[in-house]
């Protein structure tokens, strides 16, 4: 279990009841994850040298760390389905399938990023990809996901809605009205609090009563879940049993998984809220090191392999580099705000 | 006398309330140990204690219900509103409940929340950093609404808020936190709300702004002397109530106006400013008064050189004025 600045216990509990061995992978399956995981965190780590440099502008929230809670959660998903996520939103996009170019071009401000340049970092939608949203207003979107939900149920599409926030936005008005509406609604949603401990320099226990997030779902009777998210196939597997449960029964589910931001809350933040020694703490349950040591020595993946799948990746990222450094600047904001 | 920027003249006033006022408390979020996301709050915490400078939750709309709680029995809260873009949770608490509290128990409850937030556009934020939403608190009756433009305004008016009965919305222009510096006097001072400032004069046109943009019609000022056009310049300084004599008078001499603003231009402040001079000065006009405002389109991330009003669209209007 991680330790950190708050450690109550995670994995207390499923309702309804967890069964065994979640956890036992394969490499067909792990490999996918942790080339996907690889490719976020060295996208992520492009952008935050952009930045440095002044080619994002504004602020832009990585979530390195975390890659395992987006992954996992979005390979439990099908394509249909629908994601709803916040500001620190990379990994999500990128998991759904939307290209490493239109990310980086998007915060570049470029014409060819994934809004064509008009929100950057925090603003990335595709409804090509179901991915409604990039969302800067924290606990806005909760509800909106939640209509979403309901639209797919109403046309009986036996579609999920899953929405991604933090543990900040468990005292906003937003998810509490979307949970109370969702549960009464028996709409097939699936809610996925990332608990990465803190809300900007804030941590959680001195946010709220209730440390344990899970139990706003006992006010609605909901089904909830818990758990530690170091682990993509844990994380992937624990997400599937609610996303069936919404996609069969409509019923939905919050889970709270526990999880750490190695950087700041934004890139300003030195994170002096924070002692070196916790970060350091939680770095050692590091998502991709953690896969990295299951495909080596639970599955025997050979370190060659491994090796060139981290060659592709660096491929990947310094393609996304150069074509959102040529692309055109966006030469337009007047569009899209109405129909013409 | 010390030079401040705006972010230290605002940690100055709070400073000075705080010492002097045992009924304030300072409450939002990050306010407390991290000292606030743009540091204005910065050491509050470690002089005062957590008790009287309290991180909250992510909960606009609880922290502004509670301030207004608070106010009603004596209390002077100062709750912070991290971004200007993040009020709207709490719009409801503000327009419903806040701004009407006086009117609706007729008089028996005034209620003094000074409500500080950073406003406007300038740091590539894109979206939801950018946005400078005064009018909508403008147009609800019961609210003063102040925007000051350099540090020394920032002090005498937050001050000023602190020490009268009705709710102010006290709006930081982020763009100019750091940039705007001056000498500010290290003693408990106010400037009277409600008074604009002539910052410049002159006797051909009159540019009227406020907040981050009084620079940039100063700028479009100095421009336009190198072209020998005169210019009266114009810092409304608050927003509601607002100063109609000075600018009427202003106006009513130089028979020219232009009204400068971020925010976008329809139902912008400028156009109740504007309607307010065509009241009054009509006989005087030469020309229409000209608007130079933000456009009306969602805050651009990427444009947004292009959508925030600079000196060279100022003194287009200018010119055009002039020429009509
Ligand atoms: C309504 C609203 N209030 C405040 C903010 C400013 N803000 C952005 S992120 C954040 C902290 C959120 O923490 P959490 O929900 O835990 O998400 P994390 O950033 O840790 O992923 C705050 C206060 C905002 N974006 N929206
Ligand atoms: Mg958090």
């Amino acid at each position: 279990m991680l330790a950190g600045a708050m450690s109550s216990r995670a994995d207390i509990r499923i309702e309804p009841d967890t069964p065994e061995n979640l956890e036992a992978t394969t490499e067909e399956e792990l490999l996918p994850l942790y080339k996907t995981m690889l490719s976020i965190r060295r996208l992520e780590e492009a952008s935050a040298k952009a930045y440095s440099v002044g080619k994002i502008g504004g602020f832009l929230h990585l979530a390195i760390g975390q890659e395992a809670v987006c992954t996992g959660a979005v390979a439990a998903l099908r394509p249909e389905d629908y994601i709803t996520s916040t500001y620190r939103e990379h990994g999500h996009i990128y998991a759904r399938g939307v290209s490493a170019r239109a990310i980086l071009a998007e915060m570049w401000g470029k014409k060819t990023g994934v809004v064509k340049g008009l929100g950057g970092s925090m603003h990335m939608f595709s409804k090509e990809h179901n991915f409604l949203g990039g969302h800067g207003i924290v606990g806005g979107h909760v509800p909106i996901a939640v209509g979403a939900a309901f639209k797919a149920k109403y046309h009986g599409e036996k579609r999920v809605s899953a929405v991604f926030f933090g543990d900040g936005s468990a005292t906003i008005g937003g998810f509490a009205e979307g949970l109370a509406l969702a549960a009464l609604w028996k709409l097939p949603v699936v809610f996925i609090c990332e608990n990465n401990q803190y809300s900007m320099g804030t941590p959680l226990y001195r946010t709220t009563a209730a440390p344990d997030i899970t139990q706003r779902a006992l006010a609605h009777d909901m089904d909830r879940d818990r758990f530690d998210g170091d682990d993509v196939i844990k994380v992937k597997r624990r997400i599937a049993l609610a996303v069936e449960r919404a996609r069969e029964t409509n019923r939905p589910t919050l889970i709270e998984v526990r999880t750490y931001r190695f950087r700041g809350h934004s890139m300003s933040d030195p994170g002096l809220y924070r002692t070196r020694e916790e970060v350091a703490e939680w770095k050692k349950g590091d998502p991709l090191v953690r896969a990295k040591r299951r495909l080596i020595e639970e599955l025997g993946v050979d370190e060659e392999k491994i090796k060139a799948i981290a060659a592709e990746v660096k491929d990947e990222i310094a393609d996304a580099v150069r074509f959102a450094d040529t692309s055109p600047a966006s030469d337009s904001y007047l569009p899209y705000v109405i129909k013409e | 006398m010390p030079t401040m920027n705006i972010i230290q003249a605002v940690n100055n006033a709070l400073r000075i309330q705080m010492a002097a006022e045992p009924k304030s408390i300072i409450l939002g979020e990050d306010v407390g140990k991290f000292g606030g996301v743009f540091r204005a709050t910065s050491g509050l915490y470690d002089e005062f204690g957590e008790e009287r400078v309290i991180d909250t939750p992510l909960a606009e709309a609880g922290i502004i219900g509670a301030a207004i709680g608070m106010a009603v029995y004596g209390m002077r809260p100062i709750p912070e509103i991290q971004f200007s873009d993040f009020i709207f949770p709490a719009f409801d608490q503000i327009v419903n409940e806040l701004a009407k509290f006086r009117y609706r128990s007729g008089g028996q409850y005034p209620c003094p929340v000074v409500i500080r937030t950073p406003v406007g556009g300038g740091i590539r934020g894109g979206h939801y950093h950018s946005q400078s939403p005064e009018a909508l608190f403008i147009h609800t009756p019961g609210l003063k609404v102040v925007i000051p433009s350099n540090p020394y305004d920032a002090k005498g008016m937050l001050l000023a808020s602190l020490r009268q009965d009705d709710p102010v919305l006290f709006m930081e222009p982020k763009k100019i936190y750091r940039a705007s510096r001056g000498e500010v006097p290290e003693e408990d001072y106010t400037v009277e709300l409600g008074k604009a400032k002539v910052v410049r004069e002159g006797n051909q046109v009159t540019l009227i702004a406020y907040g981050a943009m009084v620079s940039v019609i100063e700028e479009a000022a100095a421009k336009a002397a190198e072209i020998g056009i005169s210019c009266e310049v114009i810092d409304l300084r608050t927003l509601m109530p607002f100063d109609i004599e000075t600018i009427t008078e202003s106006v009513s001499k130089n028979g020219r106006a232009v009204m400068v603003h971020e925010a976008p231009q329809t139902c912008g402040f400028g156009a109740e400013v504007c309607t307010s001079l065509y009241e009054r000065c009509m006989a005087h006009l030469e020309a229409p008064i000209q608007r130079v405002c933000g456009f009306d389109t969602p805050f651009p991330y990427s444009l947004e050189h292009e959508y925030l009003p600079n000196a060279d669209r100022v003194l287009g209007a200018i010119r055009k004025t002039l020429e009509w």
